[in-house]
């Protein structure tokens, strides 16, 4: 199931989400975020869900923080839904939940 | 027949685990229901350096994994829920989940409790955006930046120290004119180059468009107002806050006598004023809320839990 949940690195960032058509939703996390390890498994769900509508792409910010903070990602955890490379919406900290992600999604993929 | 548990916990947090663990020892049939927070405020914990027997490098969310894997051990169940309601009216209590409805013969409250925010303007939208209420989950972002942390108790000053290992620069942002965290802590704080301190003073406006920009403070004593703007090379900086609790009791107002701040009141057998039902962790009246002494009321609940379930209830 986590295969659909794909890690990308710095290098892969600009195509795989900035250049990229269609949906993608990235999870943002870090190293030493508990939160993050907490929501993943929901994250991973998620990505079954709406497999095929939406691409799942888990992003570690620990060695990234200038690309992270160039998306104005500055706290953890952050799910952000992109558009053809634009931000459509983003859940963050306390509000970052299954039920929130799910909605995010569905509002705007159906 | 319905399924009916011994034991419900309400909470995850060291009092929700150490009363799974003394529940499912004494052989209850023992469900232990997690909200969003696993693990309670301590995984959010860097250091964990006085709770009895951890050693130097012991951090909350490590701490937390041993006890998930020792309740477990023994059988306690765990299922993960939002709690929306909960009905103590009958011997048998209802507990009303955004998943599904649990019922038990005794309860455990443990819901403890969640930080308190500075309640400034910009604070809400910026969370996530440069403010913070989490070190371990944020404090990489700002590696060699500047960083303020609001508080002056031991939560704040510990965890300043902790966010200098990465900022250029850490200011505690206090309201009184000395800390109020243990002398050991103040003594190693005052000790630390990457430490300044903004006496007197608390946080009036948070800004930024999308990120922290600026911040406004306010010197309490005499009134001046100072906005910090982000070095333009950071583009931002952090504002981390840490200034105390409130309890997570809302869903238990008119049902279990709370105390006016909404900490739940219970006797020493954490016994709270509706019988089968008993509270443990931050989330009760008490002096001091650490995580040994969150464990402790765990241990004493689950106890008098188990010889309420025995008197009351019959094979």
């Amino acid at each position: 199931m986590s295969a659909l949940l794909v890690e990308i690195d710095k290098d892969q960032f600009q195509a795989e989400v900035l250049e990229a058509e269609g949906y993608v939703l990235v999870d943002y996390f870090s190293d030493g975020c508990v939160p993050c390890k907490a929501l993943m498994p929901d994250v991973e769900e998620l990505a079954a869900k709406y497999e095929g509508k939406v691409a799942f792409r888990k992003f570690n910010t620990s060695s990234a923080r200038r690309l992270a903070i160039s998306q104005k990602i500055l706290g953890l955890p952050t799910i952000t839904l992109y558009k053809g490379g634009q931000k459509v919406e983003e859940v963050t900290k306390d509000d970052a939940t299954r039920e929130n992600i799910d909605a995010m999604i569905a509002k705007h993929v159906g | 027949m319905e399924n009916v548990y011994d034991l419900a916990i309400i909470g995850s947090g060291p009092a929700g685990l150490a009363a799974a663990l003394y529940g499912a020892r004494a052989k209850m049939k023992t469900l232990m229901i997690e909200g969003q927070k696993v693990g309670g405020q301590i995984v959010i914990t860097h250091e964990v350096a006085n709770y009895p027997g951890s050693v130097r490098e012991a951090t909350g969310p490590s701490l937390i994994e041993r006890m998930e894997e020792q309740a477990n051990e023994f059988g306690a169940e765990k299922v993960m829920d939002k709690i929306v309601d909960v009905d103590f009216d009958g011997k048998i209590k209802v507990i009303k989940g955004e998943k599904a409805e649990y019922k038990a013969k005794s309860v455990i409250i443990a819901t403890g409790a969640a930080p308190r925010l500075a309640g400034c303007p910009g604070e809400q939208e910026l969370t996530g955006k440069g403010v913070s209420y989490c070190a371990t989950c944020d404090a990489d972002f700002f590696q060699d930046m500047e960083v303020f942390v609001v508080g002056g108790g031991d939560t704040a000053v510990e965890e300043a120290m902790y966010l200098a290992k990465f900022a250029r620069k850490v200011t505690i942002v206090h309201r009184r004119d000395e800390l109020r965290a243990a002398k050991s802590i103040q003594e190693k704080a005052f000790k630390n180059p990457k430490l300044d301190f903004m006496w007197n003073s608390a946080v009036e406006e948070i800004k930024g468009d999308g990120i922290v920009e600026s911040a406004v403070f306010k010197n309490l004593v005499t009134g001046e107002t100072t906005e910090y703007f982000a070095n333009e090379e950071d583009g931002t900086f952090g504002i981390f806050v840490f200034i105390g609790y409130i309890p997570k009791s809302d869903i238990f107002k008119g049902k279990i006598t709370l105390d006016d701040a909404g900490y739940i009141i219970t006797d020493d057998n954490m016994k709270t004023n509706v019988e089968g039902v008993f509270a443990a962790g931050d989330i009760r009246v008490k002096s001091l809320r650490q995580v040994v002494t969150a464990c402790a009321d765990g241990a004493i609940a689950a106890t008098q839990a188990e010889k309420y379930v025995e008197a009351n209830f019959e094979e």
